[in-house]
């Protein structure tokens, strides 16, 4: 089944050319109504018309996370203020949020990527889908709702958390296809287990998953437990949201909706394209997006893309899941972390030690994360409350600025290991 | 009033026994103890026989410490020795942070260390209550 087959299973030429034609049009629009990307393509000395080919794509400049922090909040945006109609944000690499907007168009594109990807889980108008991923600036929760109802299924809008419930809603409602991380998925089936639910009583066909690693170990044990099929999404909130791209049933990579997207693989050092095949950093160029497209986008994430036709028909280039990042951001449970943001809140209480380490773990499926500060000599106590009080008010500040919660552990000076030159600051256990 | 040595346990597998080990050393004796602890973190206080050797040791082996004041009472060991003495304090509207008891016990009394906010009115509403309060040197006599 496809939600637009013409596109989705369009032969290589045919798509290569509305691929330039929409590039062309993306840079010319960005170059008139972005003054980031007008200096950027000055600098190259490039002019927007002279694209002609996909070609022309390795002569554009890039764009980087810290491109969207430095014109922070709207500055990358190619269309007037009134023409946005929903902003989202993801953590930033400091306090601030990296934001981006859409206008009415890119809602209703996203929702319609978004209906294609719940078509390759096996969705159609009668199936209920059950949103469980949060709602808010998180790209997660709406996202996937606008598509659910795109698609015409019975959409429940349940975000996050409260599993039993989740659990109910899904057996009374019928819930066909679940929307959230793996690792909630997993959590819920042992909450099931818990609960003595049998799987019989649910009508459970499909998971759409993402927003964070998962191996194919984890896949399968989702599938046994849940017996269910489980597909991996693609996305971030830079590029759209989840909907770039996503597994079909045939599970051989995921298919990035091209029509949209430009994907590159380039080697992070050299910034050179790399082959179909080779491993590298996944670079993004969207090419039908009018709040705030985006030019060579470097995702840090690191795939390899493979063009042969899937068996599922579909003749959208698929990229390997990924696996692993070229900077030092971290997904807990489903949120991005950057180690500099709990750095500089840290550097902001006078009473915390800068030096800092970040412990990860993942327990029973559920992604811990312990911030473990050196006590300062001048800031000790001998009383338990008001050391206590200091770890809560680190807590608070950090939860504040990354909306997660954390532990924060107090340990004696020069405890975290200090090695030659770099602080080793993130430890993380979880094995992907 | 007497000086309390107070030393920040993380919560880790040996610190306590490197801590004691420390002091063990260098022939520093403990007289009074106690052991705060919380589900992340530990404060050991102790009195000890020399306090300004102890705290250099314990700094040049990267520990978190400092120095509190606190007060040494004598206590009589029988049922409401203790009780007379917090009575006292409540009465002078004084709140005690923490208190606890020291291994040695001289003329079959107890010593009875307390934290409080304000020493010199807790001193004073001991000592006019008959209350025998121990100095530096008579704590470390004992």
């Amino acid at each position: 089944m496809y939600w637009n087959k013409d596109i989705e299973c369009m032969d290589r030429e045919r798509l290569t050319n509305l691929q330039v034609e929409k590039l062309r049009a993306t840079a010319i629009r960005v170059y008139n109504n972005v003054p980031f990307y007008k200096k950027a393509f000055d600098e190259k000395g490039i002019r927007p018309e002279e694209i002609r080919s996909l070609d022309d794509l390795k002569r554009l400049p890039f764009t980087m996370k810290s491109d969207l922090r430095d014109n922070y909040p709207f500055g990358l945006f190619a269309v007037p203020k009134e023409q946005i109609v929903r902003v989202h944000a993801s953590s930033g690499t400091t306090g601030k949020p990296t934001v981006v907007g859409y206008t009415k168009r890119d809602i209703e594109n996203w929702a319609n990527l978004m209906a294609r990807t719940l078509v390759f889980a096996g969705g159609n108008k009668n199936s209920v889908v059950q949103v469980a991923y949060g709602y808010g600036l998180f790209t997660g929760g709406l996202g996937a709702h606008y598509g659910a109802e795109a698609l015409g299924a019975m959409t429940i809008p349940v975000s996050g958390g409260n599993t039993q419930r989740q659990i109910m809603l899904m057996q009374d409602f019928g819930t066909t296809i679940i929307a959230c991380t793996p690792s909630y998925a997993l959590f819920m089936a042992e909450t099931m287990e818990e609960m003595g639910i049998d799987r019989s009583t649910l009508k459970l066909e499909a998971g759409i998953f993402g927003a964070e690693p998962w191996t194919e170990a984890m896949r399968s044990e989702i599938e046994r437990r849940l017996g269910i099929l489980a597909i991996d999404i693609y996305g971030l909130s830079e590029i759209m949201g989840p909907g770039v791209a996503s597994d079909c049933e045939h599970k051989q990579g995921l298919h990035i909706a091209e029509d949209f997207f430009l994907p590159e693989i380039i080697d992070p050092d050299t910034l050179e394209p790399l082959p179909y095949g080779e491993k590298g950093e996944l670079v993004i160029t969207t090419i039908d997006k009018e709040g705030i497209p985006l030019i060579r986008y470097r995702t840090r994430d690191i795939t390899a893309l493979h063009p042969e036709k899937c068996a599922c028909g579909r003749t959208m280039v698929r990229m390997e899941k990924v696996l692993g990042r070229t900077d030092d951001m971290l997904i807990i449970r489903g949120v991005n972390v950057f180690p500099s943001q709990i750095e500089s809140v840290l550097i902001n209480i006078a009473e915390a030690s800068p030096n800092y380490q970040i412990v990860v773990d993942r327990v029973d499926n559920y992604d811990t994360l312990d911030v473990q500060v050196e006590v300062s000599p001048e800031f000790f106590s001998d009383e338990v409350k008001v050391l206590e009080a200091l770890e809560e008010k680190i807590r608070n500040a950090i939860a504040n600025v990354l909306c997660i919660n954390v532990k924060v552990t107090l340990v004696e000076p020069k405890s975290i290991e200090r090695s030659m030159g770099k602080a080793k600051r993130v430890i993380d256990k979880r094995k992907f | 009033m007497v000086k309390q040595i107070s030393v920040f346990v993380e919560n880790k597998k040996g610190r306590l026994a490197k801590i004691t080990d420390v002091l063990a050393r260098a022939g520093i004796d403990l007289i009074a103890l106690s052991i705060a602890d919380t589900a992340n973190f530990g404060i050991m206080r102790c009195i000890v026989s020399d306090t300004d050797k102890a705290m250099a040791l314990l700094r040049e082996n990267g520990l978190t410490a400092s120095v509190t004041n606190v007060i040494a009472t004598e206590v009589a060991d029988r049922p409401g020795g203790l009780a007379g003495v917090l009575k006292i304090l409540d009465e002078a509207g004084i709140g005690i942070e923490y208190l606890y008891s020291s291994v040695r016990t001289p003329n079959r009394n107890a010593v009875v260390i307390f934290r409080v906010e304000d020493i010199s009115a807790a001193e004073q509403a001991l000592e006019g209550n008959s209350i025998k309060l121990l100095d530096e040197k008579e704590i470390r006599g004992i």
